[in-house]
């Protein structure tokens, strides 16, 4: 394990960005090569919804690794995220100017009177400080803020998968097993009494605030 | 180059793309072409056919609600291959004078078949137009005698879990079910289909024998019928079984009745391209003129 995270060490930052953006350019060249079946406003909509969601509930899976097997991967956390929100923001767009058809009256409308979307544009709006916080200079500014803002980032891939379960008609087994990852994924965070080797007590830098160290040098 | 005195499908495809699928589909040069009898089944052409351009034969075959055989729209093309469509038998039972397990041969023996250009609306708001081809199922249903007690039809899909893998799977009280009031049934635009585009029914789209209601949501034109029931009562249906604050027994198309799930004032036209295919949800799916007097009196929002 310490030689693959010595070896990871060296994968640079724009490598995880490019390879962020191989599933876009992959659903451009279904577009471009009309491969998108019948309807592809769906079909696109629902592939960058799903790409959002591996990238969202992939960034949660940094700390987990970090300190139960031992692979530290946060200087890619930040990149990951931002991508996740792109992703999110394609997804809403495909919405509003495929699937919708830019009626803006009815797509408002919608927006609060249908569960799923409710649940999807929260998460979206939670996502939305973060990714304008996700950057040096804010995470300086904003010092410990900077962590309490970014704990957003749980109820946030809670209500993505809630909205997620909630557009199925019949809830299917992936639903229910992206569910119960995500579920676990944040049952990692959770401060369990005794348990102290986690989350450091208040005094000291936390796991956390040592986090923001690292993503700060690099 | 041609001289067509029937009213056919080929009259609101464009051509080329006719020509294209014909060719396709059949392997023949361009001359033979010009004669409508080259369509395997013959069916007359009927008044309440809309022109509205169809859909093509991959976009209606492509995409499917069809659980039996997965949830994606593309999960029926892929599996319904493996479904035994030959022999097939429909039992007809409850309050008729002729109940018994006929023969499918035997269900379509005399009956007219008409190409019915339908639109075809889904709950999920996205539209099709099909040319059907089919029988109107009052013709069938008074063959077997319909008892003045019964008010109700319940039909049910096939169950077959050994060759329709979305059995096999949860989620669903497998066999689907669905059902019409009796009035509804015996309405002259609810067909059996057992074709479309002039070629027998594709398993995807519910072989040998579905039901067609073309007011009404996708949901309740039940596909691969095994069993047609005269009842007194209003029979229990699948969705309304499985979500009964979505889906309704009625389920008439209707802009105005809101859905949970997706507005219904507008519907996304499929092959309508990625700008501006939604269109305006017509009440009945426009066709109000022959089903809204069922209906008068009743309150559509409280009966969706
Ligand atoms: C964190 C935010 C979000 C995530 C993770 C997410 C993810 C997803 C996923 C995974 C799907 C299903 C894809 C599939 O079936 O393969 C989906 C569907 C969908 N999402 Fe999102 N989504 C998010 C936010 C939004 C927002 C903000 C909107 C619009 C305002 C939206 C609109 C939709 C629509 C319209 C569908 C399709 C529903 C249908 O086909 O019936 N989503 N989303």
């Amino acid at each position: 394990m310490a030689r693959l995270d010595a070896w990871l060490k060296r994968v640079p930052n724009w490598a995880v960005w490019l390879a962020g953006f191989i599933p876009l350019a992959w659903l451009i060249w279904l577009v471009v090569t009309n491969d998108l079946g019948v309807d592809p406003v769906k079909e696109i909509e629902h592939r960058l919804g799903k790409i959002a969601l591996w990238f969202l509930v992939g960034g949660l899976v940094i700390t987990p690794l970090r300190s139960f097997v031992g692979l530290n991967l946060i200087r890619y956390r930040r990149a990951i995220g931002l991508l996740a929100f792109i992703y999110v923001v394609l997804h809403l767009m495909a919405w509003a100017v495929f699937d919708m058809g830019l009626l803006m009256s009815q797509a408002i409308n919608d927006l609060f009177r249908r569960p799923y979307l409710i649940f999807g544009i929260s998460a979206f709006i939670l996502l939305i400080p973060l990714a304008i916080t996700s950057n040096k200079a804010s995470i300086r500014k904003l010092g410990a803020n900077w962590r309490r803002l970014h704990w957003l980032v749980y109820p946030a891939v809670l209500l993505g998968v809630v909205h997620y379960l909630w557009q199925m008609k019949v809830i299917r087994t992936e639903g229910w097993i992206w569910l119960v990852v995500a579920l676990l994924l944040l049952a990692t965070r959770i401060k369990w009494p005794g348990s102290s080797a986690r989350s450091a007590p208040k005094k000291g830098p936390s796991k956390r605030q040592q986090a923001i160290n690292a993503a700060n040098k690099t | 180059m041609v001289n067509r005195t029937k009213l056919n499908w080929s009259h609101v495809t464009p051509k080329p793309l006719w020509l294209n699928r014909r060719a396709l589909i059949a392997g023949i040069g361009a001359t033979a072409l010009a004669s409508p009898a080259l369509a395997k089944i013959a069916a007359k052409p009927s008044q309440f056919s809309t022109d509205v351009e169809p859909n093509t034969l991959e976009e209606i075959t492509n995409y499917n609600n069809f659980y039996e055989f997965g949830w994606d729209k593309t999960d029926p093309a892929a599996n319904a291959g493996q479904l035994t469509t030959d022999p097939w038998s429909v039992t007809v039972d409850g309050l008729v004078d002729r109940p018994g397990t006929y023969d499918l041969a035997d269900i379509m023996k005399d009956r007219p078949l008409e190409e019915r250009i339908y639109r075809f609306r889904c709950v999920e708001a996205w539209a099709m137009v099909i040319p059907w081809i089919g029988f109107e199922l009052s013709g069938l249903l008074n063959r077997f005698g319909v008892q003045p007690s019964a008010k109700y039809v319940a039909i049910q899909t096939l169950l077959r879990p050994e060759e329709m893998p979305g059995q096999r799977a949860g989620g669903i009280n497998w066999p689907y079910v669905e059902g019409l009031r009796l009035d509804e049934a015996m309405n002259p635009l609810t067909i059996m289909a057992t074709g479309l585009y002039g070629e027998n029914l594709p398993k995807q789209n519910g072989a040998p024998l579905r039901l067609v209601v073309p007011w009404k949501y996708g949901f309740k034109s039940i596909k691969s019928i095994v069993k047609i029931s005269l009842v007194a009562e209003q029979p229990p249906t699948t969705w309304q079984q499985l979500q009964p604050s979505e889906y309704g027994f009625y389920a008439n198309v209707n802009p105005e009745v809101n859905h949970p799930r997706w507005s219904q004032a507008t519907e996304r036209k499929i092959g309508g391209g990625f700008f501006a295919s939604r269109q305006e949800t017509l009440k009945f799916n426009g066709y109000g003129d022959e089903v809204a007097g069922m209906y008068a009196g009743m309150d559509l929002a409280k009966n969706y």
